[in-house]
C-alpha cells in the first residue's frame, strides 16, 4: 500500500459523476422485469377480454348472466352461466362451512393456548395440507369421501360426484390459508391487551374470544376472504369430484359443474381459436376473473385499511 | 436568550479557533479539509440541524459531542453523503472537501465515500471471511493492487488486528469479538485509502477494554488519515479529540420541534477547561465534572 | 375484621374466580373444541395419506417408472409424466428465478417507494398472486393463439404458463429475503465506495441466497403439484416417448393422474394412488431441501 493519502497533494480529487454502464443497464434490467408484472396483468385482461368481445356479440350479455340452461354444445346451444353459477356457491359455501370455523379453532389455539413447542410442530405440518396437489384432493374427494364414505359407508343417496364431497375436501384445503393468516393476525395484538384482560379477571377463553379475536378481526376478515378466492378458483378438485353436469345444483349431494369445473373440460376438447366454443372458455373465465379479482381487492383493502391499528 | 444570538456566538467561537495554535504541527491558517458554511438538514419539513459553520483539519481528530437528538450524527453522516439513503433528506448551506461542494450538481455520492470513509455505531462486518471483509473495497472501487494479500495485511496491521486474526483470514468475520469487529470495520475502511475516516459512535456497543484499544487506533491513524468522530462519551472526547464541536437541540418557539445547533467548536482543552458559552460550561460540569 | 378472617375473604374471592377461572367447565370445553379442529385437521391428513398409500400399494413397483401410458391399467406406467415433470419444473424453474429475482431486487433496492408506479407494482403483485391458476393457462393460451403458435403440447408453452403462476411467490420470497438483510450491511459497503449495483450484486444478494433458495423451492413444488393450467394448453396427451427437450411434447404427474382417476376402471385408480405417492414423495423431499437449507445456510443477523 502506498503511503496514506493524506500526505499525497489532493491532485487527482476529481468527484464527478463517472458513467457507469453496468449500473445503468442493470438497474433498466431489473425495472423491466418488474414491469413485466404489469404486463402480465394487463396480458390477462386482453386474453380474457378479446375472445369475450366476440362471445357477446353472438351470446346477448343478459342471457348469458341471467339465463339458466348451459348448454354451450348442444344442437339447441343455450348459454345461461346460473348454473355454472350455483354449482360454484354451493362449493364454496360448503368449503366455507368447514374451513372457518376449523380454520379459526386452529388459529385461536395456536395463537392463544399451544406451547411454543407444540405450535413449531403444528405449524409445518397444517402447512403440509396446502402442499399437496389439489389433484391428489380430487382424487380423494372422488375416490374416498364421495364413494367410500358417502355412499358405502354413510348410504347416502348421491351419486358418483356430489358438490357437498368437493366442497368439503376444499374446505380442508384452505384450512392453512385461514389458519396461518388469521394466526399472525392475532399473535400481532400486543400483550398489553391480554394482560389487561387477565387483570380484569378474565380467563384465557374470555380473553381470547371478547379482546384477541375483535382486535384481530380484520386480519380474520381478509384470511377467510382469501379463502374464499382460492376456494372459488380452485379446478382440480371440482373437476374430478364435482361432477361435469352443468345444472342448477339444489342440494349438498347433488353433483353440478362449476365455472372452474367448465374451464376445465371445455379445455379437453380441442377447439378452434375464434370458435364460438373456444369464445366461451374465455366468456366464463372473464367472469371467473372479475370475482376472483374483486374479492381480492376486499382482502387487500381490508387489509390495508386495519393494518396500522396498532 | 433567542437563537441568532447563540448562532453568532457560535460562529464567532468557530472563528476565534483559527488562532489558537494547537501544537507546531498544525498550521493554523490551512484550509480544512472538510468545512461546513451555514449548514442545515432537513428530513423532508423537518430541520434536524441549523446553520452550522465549522471545519475538520488535516491529521487532526475532530469530536462532535452533545446530548442525543442534537443532530452530531447527522451532521457526520452528510459528510459522506450517508444521509442521501435517507428519502427526504436534505442539506442547505455548503459542506467542502478541499473547497469543493461534495453536495455540488456534477458531484458523484460514491466519489465522495471512496475517500471519506465511515465506521457505523454497530460493528457491521460483511457475511464474508475476514479477508473478504478487507477486500472487498479495493475490488468494488477497481483499485490497480499488486497484492490484494500484502494490501490485507497491512490494512489490517493499520488497525492493529492482524497478531488476532492472521491465522484465520478465511473464516467468517461473525467469529470474531465486538471489539474485533469493529476493528475490521476500521481496516476495512482504511483499505480503500481514503483520506477521511468519519467514525459515528465507534465504541458505544463495545467494553472499555475494546474502547481503550480503539481509543489507541485512532492516535495512531491521526498521522496518516483526517478523522471525525462522535460520541456521547465526553472522557473520550477529551481523550483523543484535538478539537471538539458542542452541539446541542433547542425547541422551536412555533412548532416545538428540536433542532440541533452548534454551540461552540474549538480546542479540546478550551471547550472542556475554560468554554465560552455557558451551556457548553454548563454540559460539561454536569457529564464531566 | 381480624386478619384472618380477611385472609379467609380474599381466599374465598380467588376460589370463587377460579370457578370462572382456566379450569371452569366452560374453559375446558372451549379448549376440547379448540383441541378438535386441529385433530380434524390431522386425522384428514393422516387418512388421506394413509387410503392413497393403501390403494396405489400393488402399483407401487418398477413398472410405474418404466413403462408407458396404455389402455391395459396392468401394462401403464407414468414414466413420460414423470420425466416430463421433470423437464417441465426444470424450464420453469430457468424462466422464473432470474426474473422474480430481478423484480425484487427492483422493488426492494431500487424503486422510489412512494412513486405511484411502484405502488402500482406492489398491489399488482399481490394480486397476482390471488389469481386463479387456471387463468395463467388461458392467458397462455390466448398468448399462443395470437403468436401463432398452433401446437401448444410443448414443455416451453407449460413452463411459460406455471412461470407466470408462481413469478409473484419467487417475487414476494425474493424481497422478504432482501429486507431480512440488515441496512447496516448495505450502508458498510456504501460507505467503502460501492455502487449500489455492487452493494446488491456482491453483499445484499449472496446474503438473501438461502431464503430465495428456499422460497423458489416452494414455489416450484406448488408449480409441480399444478395441473389446471396445463389442462388447458393440451397437456394431456398420450405419449409413447421420452420427453426430450424444451420444444418436446409432453405430460405431467398431476394430468397423469387427473386422467387416470377419470377413468372407469380399477385398474387405473390404482395407478392414480401410485402416481399421487409419488408426487406426495417429490413434494416431500423439495420441502425437506428446503427446510434443509433454511435451517442451515440462513443467517442469524
Amino acid at each position: 500500500m502506498t503511503s496514506a493519502p493524506a500526505t499525497t497533494e489532493v491532485a487527482h480529487l476529481d468527484l464527478t459523476r463517472k458513467p457507469r454502464p453496468w449500473d445503468t443497464a442493470a438497474r433498466a434490467i431489473f425495472r423491466v422485469a418488474a414491469a413485466l408484472t404489469i404486463a402480465i396483468t394487463l396480458g390477462i385482461l386482453v386474453a380474457l377480454i378479446v375472445p369475450s368481445i366476440e362471445f357477446f356479440s353472438e351470446v346477448p350479455i343478459n342471457e348469458f348472466l341471467f339465463g339458466t340452461r348451459w348448454a354451450p354444445r348442444f344442437a339447441d346451444a343455450s348459454f345461461g352461466v346460473v348454473p355454472l353459477v350455483t354449482a360454484t356457491a354451493w362449493t364454496t359455501v360448503i368449503a366455507l362451512f368447514f374451513a372457518i370455523p376449523l380454520g379459526l379453532g386452529a388459529a385461536i389455539f395456536m395463537s392463544e393456548f399451544a406451547h411454543k413447542r407444540t405450535r413449531k410442530i403444528l405449524k409445518p405440518v397444517l402447512e403440509v395440507l396446502a402442499g399437496i396437489p389439489t389433484v391428489v384432493y380430487g382424487y380423494f374427494a372422488v375416490q374416498f369421501i364421495q364413494a367410500t364414505v358417502f355412499r358405502d359407508w354413510l348410504n347416502l343417496d348421491t351419486g358418483s360426484f356430489s358438490v357437498l364431497s368437493a366442497g368439503f375436501v376444499m374446505g380442508i384445503m384452505i384450512i392453512p390459508t385461514i389458519a396461518s393468516i388469521s394466526e399472525d393476525a392475532m399473535s400481532a395484538v400486543p400483550n398489553s391487551l391480554r394482560q389487561g384482560s387477565a387483570a380484569l379477571g378474565a380467563n384465557r377463553r374470555q380473553t381470547s374470544l371478547k379482546v384477541v379475536f375483535p382486535a384481530a378481526l380484520s386480519g380474520i376478515i381478509a384470511a377467510i376472504v382469501l379463502g374464499i378466492s382460492r376456494a372459488v378458483g380452485e379446478t382440480m378438485i371440482v373437476a374430478l369430484a364435482a361432477g361435469q353436469q352443468a345444472r342448477i345444483v339444489g342440494g349438498p349431494l347433488e353433483a353440478g359443474q362449476t365455472m372452474t369445473g367448465f374451464i376445465a373440460n371445455a379445455a379437453l376438447g380441442d377447439s378452434r381459436v375464434g370458435s364460438l366454443e373456444y369464445n366461451t372458455l374465455f366468456a366464463v373465465g372473464l367472469l371467473l376473473f372479475l370475482i376472483t379479482l374483486l374479492i381480492n381487492m376486499i382482502s387487500i383493502w381490508i387489509v390495508r385499511r386495519f393494518r396500522e391499528a396498532y | 436568550m433567542n437563537a441568532s444570538t447563540d448562532n453568532a456566538r457560535a460562529s464567532q467561537t468557530v472563528g476565534s479557533t483559527n488562532t489558537i495554535v494547537h501544537g507546531s504541527a498544525l498550521p493554523s491558517l490551512e484550509v480544512p479539509v472538510i468545512d461546513c458554511d451555514s449548514v442545515s438538514i432537513f428530513y423532508d419539513d423537518f430541520r434536524a440541524v441549523h446553520d452550522v459553520n465549522f471545519g475538520c483539519k488535516r491529521n487532526e481528530i475532530t469530536a462532535l459531542i452533545g446530548p442525543s437528538g442534537c443532530g452530531k450524527s447527522t451532521v457526520l453522516r452528510s459528510f459522506n453523503r450517508m444521509n442521501d439513503l435517507i428519502e427526504g433528506a436534505r442539506v442547505e448551506g455548503s459542506i467542502t472537501y478541499h473547497g469543493e461542494d461534495i453536495y455540488g450538481p456534477d458531484v458523484d455520492a460514491i466519489e465522495v465515500r471512496r475517500r471519506i470513509g465511515m465506521v457505523f455505531q454497530k460493528p457491521n462486518p460483511f457475511p464474508k471471511s475476514i479477508y473478504d471483509n478487507i477486500a472487498y473495497g479495493p475490488r468494488v472501487n477497481g483499485m490497480k493492487v499488486e497484492s490484494m494479500d500484502d494490501l490485507v495485511e497491512e490494512a489490517l496491521t493499520k488497525a492493529a488486528l492482524w497478531d488476532e486474526v492472521k491465522d484465520k483470514l478465511k473464516q467468517s468475520a461473525f467469529g470474531l469479538s465486538g471489539g474485533q469487529q469493529q476493528r475490521l470495520c476500521i481496516a476495512r475502511t482504511i483499505a480503500v485509502q481514503p483520506e477521511v475516516i468519519l467514525m459515528d459512535e465507534p465504541c458505544s456497543a463495545l467494553d472499555p477494554i475494546a474502547t481503550l484499544r480503539i481509543e489507541d487506533l485512532m492516535q495512531e491513524l491521526r498521522k496518516d488519515y483526517t478523522i471525525v468522530i462522535v460520541t456521547h462519551n465526553m472522557q473520550q472526547a477529551a481523550r483523543v479529540a484535538d478539537r471538539t464541536a458542542f452541539f446541542t437541540a433547542e425547541a422551536s418557539d412555533t412548532t416545538g420541534d428540536r433542532t440541533g445547533v452548534l454551540v461552540e467548536f474549538g480546542d479540546t482543552a478550551t471547550i472542556f477547561e475554560s468554554p465560552h458559552d455557558k451551556r457548553t460550561e454548563d454540559y460539561i460540569s454536569g457529564r464531566f465534572g | 375484621m381480624s386478619p384472618k378472617s380477611m385472609q379467609e375473604a380474599v381466599h374465598k374471592t380467588v376460589r370463587g374466580r377460579a370457578k370462572g377461572g382456566e379450569s371452569s367447565p366452560k374453559s375446558i370445553v372451549f379448549l376440547i373444541i379448540l383441541w378438535l379442529a386441529i385433530l380434524f385437521a390431522l386425522v384428514f391428513l393422516a387418512v388421506l395419506i394413509v387410503t392413497t398409500i393403501v390403494d396405489g400399494w400393488n402399483r407401487l413397483d418398477s413398472r410405474l417408472f418404466t413403462e408407458y401410458p396404455a389402455s391395459d391399467p396392468e401394462e401403464a406406467g407414468a414414466r413420460p409424466a414423470i420425466l416430463g415433470s421433470l423437464w417441465v419444473i426444470g424450464t420453469t424453474a430457468v424462466m422464473t428465478i432470474p426474473l422474480g429475482v430481478a423484480a425484487a431486487i427492483h422493488m426492494e433496492e431500487f424503486a422510489n417507494r412512494h412513486h405511484w408506479f411502484s405502488r402500482l407494482i406492489e398491489v399488482n403483485v399481490q394480486n397476482l398472486a390471488a389469481i386463479p391458476a387456471v387463468i395463467y393457462g388461458m392467458l397462455t393460451l390466448g398468448a399462443m393463439g395470437l403468436m401463432g403458435v398452433s401446437n401448444k403440447n410443448q414443455v416451453w408453452v407449460g413452463a411459460l404458463a406455471l412461470s407466470m403462476l408462481i413469478l409473484p411467490v419467487v417475487i414476494i420470497a425474493t424481497r422478504e429475503s432482501l429486507r431480512a438483510v440488515p441496512a447496516e450491511i448495505r450502508q458498510g459497503s456504501l460507505a467503502v465506495g460501492a455502487t449500489p449495483l455492487q452493494t446488491v450484486w456482491r453483499n445484499t444478494l449472496p446474503a438473501a441466497v438461502p431464503g430465495i433458495a428456499t422460497g423458489s423451492i416452494l414455489a416450484l413444488s406448488r408449480a409441480l403439484g399444478e395441473a389446471a393450467p396445463l389442462l388447458l394448453l393440451g397437456g394431456l396427451v398420450f405419449l409413447s416417448f421420452d420427453p426430450n427437450g424444451i420444444t418436446s411434447g409432453y405430460t405431467t404427474m398431476p394430468i397423469q393422474i387427473f386422467n387416470w382417476t377419470s377413468r372407469p376402471q380399477a385398474g387405473f385408480h390404482e395407478l392414480a394412488a401410485a402416481a399421487s405417492v409419488l408426487l406426495l414423495v417429490m413434494l416431500l423431499a423439495m420441502n425437506a431441501l428446503a427446510i434443509v437449507i433454511r435451517n442451515r445456510y440462513q443467517k442469524r443477523w
